[in-house]
């Protein structure tokens, strides 16, 4: 097979993509969907871009679509809720060229602050859900995807999951097909949702809905297994893989669309096998409505609603297998922490030191909330930080708030925190926010944003400072400091958090991962002048361990050199020293 | 064939990433089934990470479970000790004979264990090298990773010619030969 390769689940969507002939892809990075877009970006044919958040990437995918051309929206689950206003309408306008949005749901949440099933929002939305298996059906779906989008005038969800966004399997590459511009017609009963309008389209949904739910028990994407018919699966997604795995011999109904369900096909299904299980990962959506139809099955009794799934859950559960399997050692767990050198640990060290609280949201920076920093109070969502500090002012008035902060990434500041900011100007809230710019989208990989000056095609473009930004509001206090420079941090965090006013602080630093970011020195402990005080293992940093003698070693290997340690030991037992220079 | 279960784990940052698309080429060179499946995001920030590696003639999940791996590649000691009940009860043990303190031994919160390499040899045949010594020995730290990858070459089903082709081809073009011969000091050591 000449055309094969191996992809990870995100790169086959972004294949899928290329192959149905999208011309417009816009994207905010969200772990597990990130690497749909860096890879859509290889693609020349396609225009892609990094949107400053997830709403602003659906409504640049609708304006293209309604344009005629076929646009593809991707985001993390909790993205959806963010892009949720336009996703709700635009079901209701409907599509010119086709309209798919991306959603990366995260059972077991490696990298996210909730479990939410993409379905639920798609329900309430009444927009088509298709949930691939793997990374051959990510690019078959969305090409179908495509096709479903315009032929039923409906946005297409592809709902993923970190499993599968994040697992590589063989797939067979096919050629770009160019679809032709569809035709941009002024249709402003379709296109402009006011109330006399949108009344009419809702009855549209509701009649290409029972169409979906009618035409969709003939879908290739879903597909029945018949072999034991003594017990069956209904099962969609990753979830599939685990019942091939443990019950090969099962009958198998694998629903590709998972949203609205094909009633006959599954009624049909379950008249057919003697025990009928439903396997899904997150919320019972498919059992319930089975369930309402009067058709016995099992489900969450025995499955989980929480994390992911397993062939070993089915072994288990249903085959009540005994593993044998040995138990896990008792071992200390292994949270991720900031990196050596991070600039976030710095800024950090000053914050615990002045035992200030921070109002904290989404980046790298949320490990703050941990030992042995402990300076994150909250974090809510993107951009809450800002907001959620303005509410506890508001609650408990000015000096309530004087030793706190609200820290945001330069990144999440763009994405909704800037709207947090203005409401504290217009509504006279005088907190004290800390951006913590490292110059790029950290956490997710290193994106860049609306500040970084350059877009996701790699080309030059006018960087949004984030100082004039603050200064254009009509913020008269913003400051930018050195992340790593402790001593002027410290003095300007003391005396913003008193001022009765709004004030902006910069720590500014790259991040350390960041391609080209040299750090010229590592740091040495000297043994004999080292007193063994711990202020240098203070903030935490994993380079540094503490010798049985007392002493402090750090990692050559680990060591960036950033010099926190050394600014923050008082015997000068610390050197920075070149890093060839021995 | 089998399907064949491979583990990689280790702390977030030491390149398992890398590792995966190695054995993904080998596996698809050899026209195998393949599967495989990583951890991106935040997780990789230092924490304890997992990729699972799964070939044969047809692969159907991409993880491998409790007491299936058939070997685990460990690029730190502790990491070994926590995924060892994931191996099959002939499974095999390639550790990278590292200490990196978690930060909740750091924080003075939990200890780290002692006697980890006794313990792994006790319950599995177990091959551990101090890699990155090896590495450093070579001039590049960084390459300690395929010496842990050329130690567990030998419980895999490719030829050494295999593995020297696929590392030549999916490291960076200037660190080829440095890479190679990290692969032979895995390769030959005992």
């Amino acid at each position: 097979m000449e055309n094969q390769a191996i992809l990870l689940g995100n790169e086959a969507i972004a294949r899928g993509a290329y192959e149905a002939g999208v011309k417009v892809s816009a994207a905010y990075p969200g772990t597990p969907s990130t690497e749909i877009s860096e890879n859509i970006v290889k693609y020349k044919e396609i225009y892609s871009e990094w949107s400053p958040n997830e709403k602003v990437a659906m409504e640049v995918a609708i304006g293209a679509s309604i344009s005629g051309v076929r646009a593809m929206a991707s985001m993390k689950h909790v993205g959806v809720n963010v892009a949720a206003d336009p996703l709700y309408t635009i079901s209701y306008s409907g599509v010119n060229g086709g309209l798919v949005l991306v959603a990366a749901d995260d059972p077991g949440m490696y990298s996210s602050q909730n479990e939410q099933d993409t379905r639920c929002v798609a329900r309430a939305a009444q927009v088509p859900v298709l949930e691939p298996s793997d990374s051959q059906d990510a690019k078959d779906f969305i090409k179908f995807a495509f096709e479903m989008s315009e032929k039923y005038d409906t946005p297409v969800i592809v709902r993923t999951t970190t499993r599968l966004a994040h697992s590589q399997g063989l797939v067979e590459l096919c050629e770009r097909k160019e679809i032709e511009d569809k035709p941009y017609e002024r249709n402003i009963q379709k296109y402009v949702m006011m109330p006399a309008m949108a009344q009419k389209r809702h009855l549209v949904v509701e009649a290409r809905t029972k169409a979906m739910i009618e035409d969709g028990c003939t879908f290739p994407i879903n597909k029945v297994e018949y072999n034991d018919l003594s017990v069956g699966f209904i099962t969609s997604g990753i979830p599939y893989t685990y019942v091939k795995e443990a019950m090969p011999n099962a009958s198998v109904l694998k629903l590709g669309m998972v949203n609205p369900l094909p009633r006959k096909l599954i009624e049909e299904f379950a008249s057919k096998v003697d025990t009928l299980y439903i396997f899904e990962e997150l919320d019972p959506v498919i059992e319930e409505q089975v369930k309402s139809w009067g058709i016995k099955c099992i489900g969450k009794e025995i499955f989980t609603i929480q994390g992911e799934y397993s062939a070993n859950m089915i072994r288990k559960a249903v085959l009540k297998e005994d593993l044998d399997l040995a138990t896990p050692a008792t071992v200390p767990a292994r949270p991720p922490i900031l990196c050596p050198g991070c600039p976030h640990r710095s800024v950090y060290s000053v914050l615990s030191k002045l035992k200030i609280h921070a109002a904290g949201d989404i980046g790298c920076y949320t490990l703050g909330a941990l030992a042995p920093l402990s300076v994150v109070d909250t974090t809510v969502c993107m951009g809450s930080s800002i907001s959620t500090l303005h509410g506890m002012e508001k609650a408990k008035g000015k000096d309530y708030i004087k030793n706190w902060v609200a820290v945001i990434g330069d990144s999440t500041f763009m994405h909704t925190g800037v709207n947090s900011l203005m409401n504290m100007v217009y509504n006279k809230g005088t907190g004290t926010v800390m951006i913590l710019d490292n110059s790029i989208t950290g956490m997710t990989g290193h994106q860049d944003h609306a500040g970084t000056g350059k877009t996701l095609m790699g080309e030059p473009t006018n960087a949004i400072s984030n100082y004039n930004l603050c200064k254009t509001l009509g913020i008269e206090h913003v400051y930018e400091v050195d992340a790593f420079n402790i001593k002027e941090l410290e003095e300007v965090i003391k005396r913003e958090t008193q001022r009765e006013e709004i004030s902006v602080i910069i720590t500014k630093a790259p991040c350390v991962l960041l391609k080209g970011n040299v750090f010229p020195n590592k740091c040495v402990a000297d043994p004999e002048k080292c007193k063994k005080c711990g202020m240098c293992l203070k903030p935490g940093c994993p380079a540094l361990t503490k010798q049985p003698d007392g002493t402090i070693r750090i990692d050559d290997t680990m060591c960036n050199g950033c010099g926190l340690c050394r600014q923050l030991c008082k015997f000068d037992a610390i050197k920075e020293v070149p890093v060839n220079g021995n | 064939m089998e399907t064949k279960n491979i583990m990689i784990v280790g702390v977030g940052g030491q390149g398992t990433l890398l590792t995966s698309r190695i054995l993904g080429k080998l596996a698809i060179n050899a026209k195998y089934d393949v599967k495989l499946s990583e951890v991106h995001g935040m997780a990789q920030r230092g924490g304890s990470v997992v990729t699972f590696v799964r070939y044969g003639k047809n692969v159907a999940e991409p993880i491998v479970e409790a007491g299936q791996a058939d070997v685990l590649i460990a690029f730190e000691r502790l990491e070994a000790l926590r995924y060892l009940h994931f191996l099959k009860k002939d499974g095999v043990i390639i550790v990278n004979d590292q200490r990196i303190d978690p930060i909740t031994v750091v924080t003075g919160a939990a200890e780290y264990p002692e006697g980890i390499l006794d313990t792994l040899k006790a319950a599995h045949t177990t091959y551990a090298i101090d890699a990155m010594a090896e590495a450093k020995k070579l001039g590049n730290s960084k390459t300690f990773n395929i010496v842990v990858l050329g130690m567990a070459a030998q419980h895999m089903d490719y030829s050494k010619e295999d593995w020297l082709e696929v590392i030549a081809s999916t490291v960076p073009p200037k660190t080829v030969d440095i890479n190679l011969k990290a692969f032979e000091i895995g390769w030959n050591h005992a």
